[in-house]
């Protein structure tokens, strides 16, 4: 992309008489790069960066690979290669791994399914309506963001809190507006499902929105004045100029929400643990259980590798529907 | 923006005396609009200020839904700071070495990685940054089982290190900086060249000091991203002494059950840094994450 730009640069005054100078221009920064100590300096530049790189991010990528052909416990000496057992036992019923798998694979499927929708739609209100100049605008987008700073670990605990069945806040709340139950937020289905997505949705809301912010700022204005000279209502204006104008911004917000819920790992792990049963146990609390708690290294790094081309899909289609609207 | 947003308001005013008979739903869903954001806003503070009450409460009155505490104490504050199997401060102390650590080295080494591929020319220059960005794809998932057994090897299991050094490889740092530095004039690296300044000089002296905000959204974003990583510390770190605040939080969770209000301390605790951070730099975060967005 360096080359582009420069020739996107250049490329201008290259019709008139600068172009030249300008060319000689090029000429003495492809020098200096030599006088800089020529060929090794680059890679000099690069070395900490790649070390890293090739340590915790290249070789792993290659490894996960490798462990899930493998029986490989931890903790054992042994680690007998099993070709592709560990990913076939993932798809024969009855086996130890593929019941638990696919409940969990099913969860996570489910999170998705009801957060995903929540976090694209709400978002986008409200950043239509902080879109806007109005006093306190900016104390709005912060109020609404703070909570994305937590961590999830906080969110967790909070929430496991407010929702206790007994004493939590949300049951008190509920009492005093008349509805006189204990609702098992975190215990119980459907009401689990609430008490993991309803967090989510406080946690993550504002990162939504700022994102829809940002695309709002790049739709012409004038489109809107052509609209209300049109005598558009404030809802064909949100129709016909608002959702056409951000629908690369709205790919976006789709794909990474559904890549960051089907990563869901905190608030189940801390809210529902699972319960009850392994019911909203997610994928990736089942991986951890698998792999770093019971040391099947083998059978959870063939599981991370499949949830990982669902991911991947999805990312990959995200990445070509967004370049194609990009190039037109 | 600053155009736009101006311009905005007196269309709207304009309008109002002509088509204010017909539909005159700017002033009022105005007011709508307002009360339904102060509604929204007191339903995403209110928990975190629930928080911070019910950490001042007796574990008796954290069961009632009460606003102020009737007998505020900080009881749970002194049992938290002294009790040797949550041992708060120690996590507040490595947490805070771990965050401040990591975005150290990521500054440090994405800095140079990224000014290499943004203004040097080498053969593979191309593939090495196609490959840098595309695993900013990979699911992070796809690496816990193997850098586990990686950061096992090198002997770092239950040590700050691990929760440090694998976590700056991520290539989010480099593809950040790349973006700035080649939006960075080159007027003022030739003029320092043709001044007989080397690389090394030109990237020390003359780009970082350019690179300024840049450097401090993407340390304060790898902070904020480190301190609230949970997965990864919960599994590589399992002494009381070495945990970080946030798998800590996990452990108070199992070690106090119901006694919330004891809970909520460690909440509070892991809260405040990064919600002071947030309120003194609101601006270098919200725009560094819409900026950059892939963060999620």
């Amino acid at each position: 992309m360096t080359t582009t730009d420069l020739g996107g640069r250049a490329a201008p005054p290259a019709a008139g008489p600068g172009a030249g100078q300008l060319r000689r221009g090029r000429g003495r920064l492809g020098s200096g790069g030599a006088q800089g100590g020529g060929g090794l300096v680059p890679y000099l530049f690069l070395a900490p960066y790649l070390i890293l790189f090739g340590l915790f991010v290249l070789a792993p990528s290659v490894y996960v690979i490798w462990i899930s052909l493998h029986d490989w416990d931890f903790l054992l000496p042994g680690k007998p290669f099993v070709g592709l057992q560990n990913y076939l036992n993932l798809f024969k019923p009855g086996t130890v791994t593929s019941g638990p798998f696919w409940q969990a694979m099913t969860a996570t499927g489910k999170f998705v399914l009801y957060s995903v929708p929540l976090l694209v739609a709400i978002p986008l209100a409200v950043a239509v309506m902080l879109n806007q100049k109005f006093p306190g605008r900016n104390f709005f987008r912060a109020a609404f963001f703070a909570p994305y700073v937590l961590g999830v670990a906080v969110i967790g605990i909070l929430w496991r809190f407010l929702l206790d069945p007994n004493i939590g806040l949300v049951n008190h709340m509920l009492d005093r507006i008349g509805i006189d139950t204990n609702v098992p937020w975190t215990t119980q289905t459907p009401w689990v499902w609430a008490a993991l997505v309803g967090p989510t949705v406080w946690w993550t809301l504002g990162f939504n929105t700022v994102i829809y912010l940002a695309g709002l700022q790049d739709i012409p204005k004038e489109l809107y004045e052509a609209a209300k000279v049109d005598g558009a209502s404030r809802w064909q204006q949100f129709r016909n100029v608002t959702l056409p104008g951000l629908r690369p911004v709205l790919v976006f917000v789709i794909t990474i929400t559904i890549l960051a819920s089907a990563n869901v790992f905190g608030q189940p792990y801390l809210i529902t643990q699972g319960r009850p049963g392994f019911e909203t146990r997610s994928a990736i609390m089942y991986i951890g259980q698998e792999g770093l708690r019971e040391f099947r290294m083998g059978n959870a790094a063939a599981m991370s590798f499949l949830l990982t081309l669902v991911l991947m899909l999805i990312s990959v289609a995200n990445f070509l529907v967004f370049r194609e609207r990009r190039e037109r | 923006m600053a155009t736009a947003t101006t311009s905005r308001p007196p269309t709207t005013q304009a309008r109002e005396p002509v088509g204010g008979g017909t539909k005159g739903p700017s002033l009022g869903s105005r007011a709508g609009a307002y009360a339904g954001l102060l509604l929204l806003t007191v339903l995403f503070v209110s928990p975190l200020v629930f928080m911070l009450v019910t950490s001042f409460k007796t574990n008796f009155e954290a069961a009632q839904p009460t606003w102020i505490p009737k007998d505020p104490t900080t009881e749970n504050y002194s049992l938290v700071l002294n009790a040797s199997q949550t041992p708060v401060l120690r996590w507040f102390a490595n947490s805070l070495l771990a965050a401040a650590g990591q975005a150290l080295l990521i500054i440090v080494t994405a800095s140079m990685a990224a000014y290499a591929l943004a203004r040097m020319e080498f053969p593979g220059k191309r593939l090495l940054t196609g490959l840098i960005i595309a695993t900013i794809f990979v699911p992070p998932i796809v690496l816990l089982i193997p850098n586990y057994v990686i950061v096992a090897n090198l002997g770092w299991l239950d040590s700050l290190t691990a929760v440090i050094v694998p976590g700056a490889a991520g290539a989010f740092g480099v593809f950040f900086l790349r973006q700035f530095f080649v939006s960075l004039p080159r007027e003022l690296e030739e003029a320092a060249r043709l001044d007989g300044a080397n690389r090394w000089q030109i990237f020390y002296k003359v780009i970082l000091p350019l690179s300024k905000p840049a450097l401090a959204t993407l340390a304060l974003l790898s902070f904020l991203t480190n301190w609230n990583d949970f997965l990864w510390p919960l599994y590589v770190l399992f002494s009381p002494e070495r945990l970080t605040l946030q798998p800590g939080l996990s452990t108070m969770q199992s070690a106090f059950t119901t006694d919330y209000a004891t809970i909520m301390v460690g909440g509070v605790i892991a809260s405040v840094p990064v919600l002071i951070l947030f309120v003194i730099a609101q601006r270098f975060i919200i725009e560094g994450v819409s900026r950059s967005g892939l963060k999620g």
